[in-house]
């Protein structure tokens, strides 16, 4: 228990220990933790910042939803008058021709009318002929009696 | 045990003596056989196995800690970087808290004494004729040596040596630092014009000197007389195991008890002396 050169030695390997340890151990491990606390430091205030555009994209996406349903709209707005336009325009369309064809046939019944008329007058006229060449027994002279032939056409 | 057919004096008095190498009175070099050699041997006598305890122990800490620094990565940490990570951090919050002057070398000191001593400390937890016991068989089968001769104490904080070679080494740099920051001049001056100012010098000078010289002491002594007593309640435990089954199995118990208990004065030990050499180092400096 008595005092010894040991005293001196612990002394001496204490101050080697310290060094030792100032040197390789100290540095290296307070790098260490500094550099994690600036990481988990940068790392909050990106995700801060990430939070923070979050929520302008999420006001962005609002608003472009909106901006979509609005134009949307107006697509659908327009899109219905040009339909009813549309839809008027056929009817006008069909209606002309409508009454065009009803013209045209109506023209065209009359035109047949005329010519069955002039049918059977040109009938009715020979039959006529005929009739009276019975009574006189005799043939009619057409042109002797032109004149009379015309007449009874003419009051057909 | 390995102490049969001794007194219990001679057991404990065995169980508190170093293994010591120095010269004989005769003038030939050897490890010495009794308690009485050594003290003959004086002071150029070397404690083998407290040195060589402190000297592993701090291989070990530095070791740990060494790999620990070379693999230190920012990013996540393995188990043993988060256990030296937490002590440092705790040390760092130490030295922060009571050193406020700037200097590189208080924390890895405070980190260094605080490792040390507590692992040393430790060693009082083992059961105390364990490693005595082999390196009994060792020095008696290896090289021949009577093994009653052949002392080991394990717990180099037991060793006044070794306590007080770690507190002149911390009250080296306390006056290193005093006169490197305050001159020489400071550093006289506050021993002589303190507290009473340049009337009351001879007074201030044995005030403070006497509170100069009781700060390495009061280190040493706190530590080496802790480590010690505890070290002689697990001797005093360890005899009752010749006593029969009964006061065995009563001193298992006490013994469990006491180590249980020791965990806590080993800590608190390890973590005052830390703390006082900051303190020390910061009034060393700090002006007046």
């Amino acid at each position: 228990m008595n005092i010894t050169v040991t005293l001196v030695a612990q002394s001496l390997s204490f101050f080697m220990l310290v060094v030792f340890t100032m040197k390789y151990v100290w540095p290296p491990i307070m790098n260490a933790l500094s550099e994690r606390t600036k990481k988990i430091a940068d790392g909050l205030a990106e995700a801060e910042k990430g939070h923070h555009e979050l929520e302008l994209a999420e006001k962005r996406s609002a608003e472009i939803l909106r901006e979509g349903k609005e134009k949307s709209k107006e697509f659908i707005d327009l899109g219905q008058k040009r339909h009813d336009e549309i839809v008027d325009e056929a009817k006008d369309n069909a209606r002309i021709e409508g009454e065009r064809i009803i013209t045209a046939a109506r023209g065209a019944i009359d035109q047949e009318r005329q010519q069955a008329k002039d049918a059977l007058r040109a009938e009715v006229s020979a039959l006529a002929i005929a009739g009276a060449e019975q009574i006189l027994m005799r043939e009619v002279d057409k042109n002797a009696h032109n004149e009379v032939l015309d007449k009874i056409s003419a009051g057909l | 045990m390995s102490s049969e057919g001794l007194t219990s004096t001679a057991y404990i008095k065995h169980h508190l003596t170093n293994l010591t190498y120095g010269q004989h009175a005769d003038g030939h070099w050897g490890f010495a056989h009794s308690a009485e050699e050594i003290k003959e041997m004086g002071f150029w006598a070397l404690q083998v196995d407290s040195l060589g305890w402190s000297t592993f122990l701090g291989l070990v800490f530095f070791y740990f800690f060494h790999k620990a620094a070379r693999q230190a990565t920012s990013g996540v940490p393995g188990g043993l970087q988060n256990f030296v990570e937490w002590i440092i951090e705790f040390i760092d919050d130490s030295v922060r808290g009571s050193f406020s002057a700037k200097n590189d070398l208080v924390a890895p000191m405070a980190l260094t004494i605080f490792c040390w001593v507590f692992l040393m400390n430790l060693m009082d937890l083992l059961p105390v004729d364990w490693l005595p016991w082999v390196a009994q068989q060792f020095g008696h089968y290896a090289l021949g040596m009577d093994p009653h001769h052949v002392y080991f104490k394990v717990v180099p904080t037991t060793d006044p040596n070794i306590t007080f070679g770690m507190a002149f080494a911390v009250f080296f740099l306390m006056i290193y630092y005093s006169i490197k920051i305050k001159g020489i001049g400071g550093f006289l001056g506050e021993l002589a014009f303190q507290p009473f100012g340049k009337v009351g010098m001879p007074v201030n000078l044995v005030l403070e000197g006497v509170s100069l010289i009781a700060k390495p002491l009061s280190l040493s002594l706190r530590l080496f007389g802790n480590m010690y007593a505890g070290e002689t309640i697990f001797i005093l435990i360890a005899l009752m195991y010749s006593g029969g089954l009964g006061m065995g199995i009563f001193g298992g118990i006490l013994q469990l008890g006491w180590a249980i208990f020791h965990i806590l004065i080993i800590t608190l030990q390890a973590f005052i002396f830390m703390t006082l050499t900051i303190v020390y180092m910061e009034m060393a400096h700090q002006e007046h």
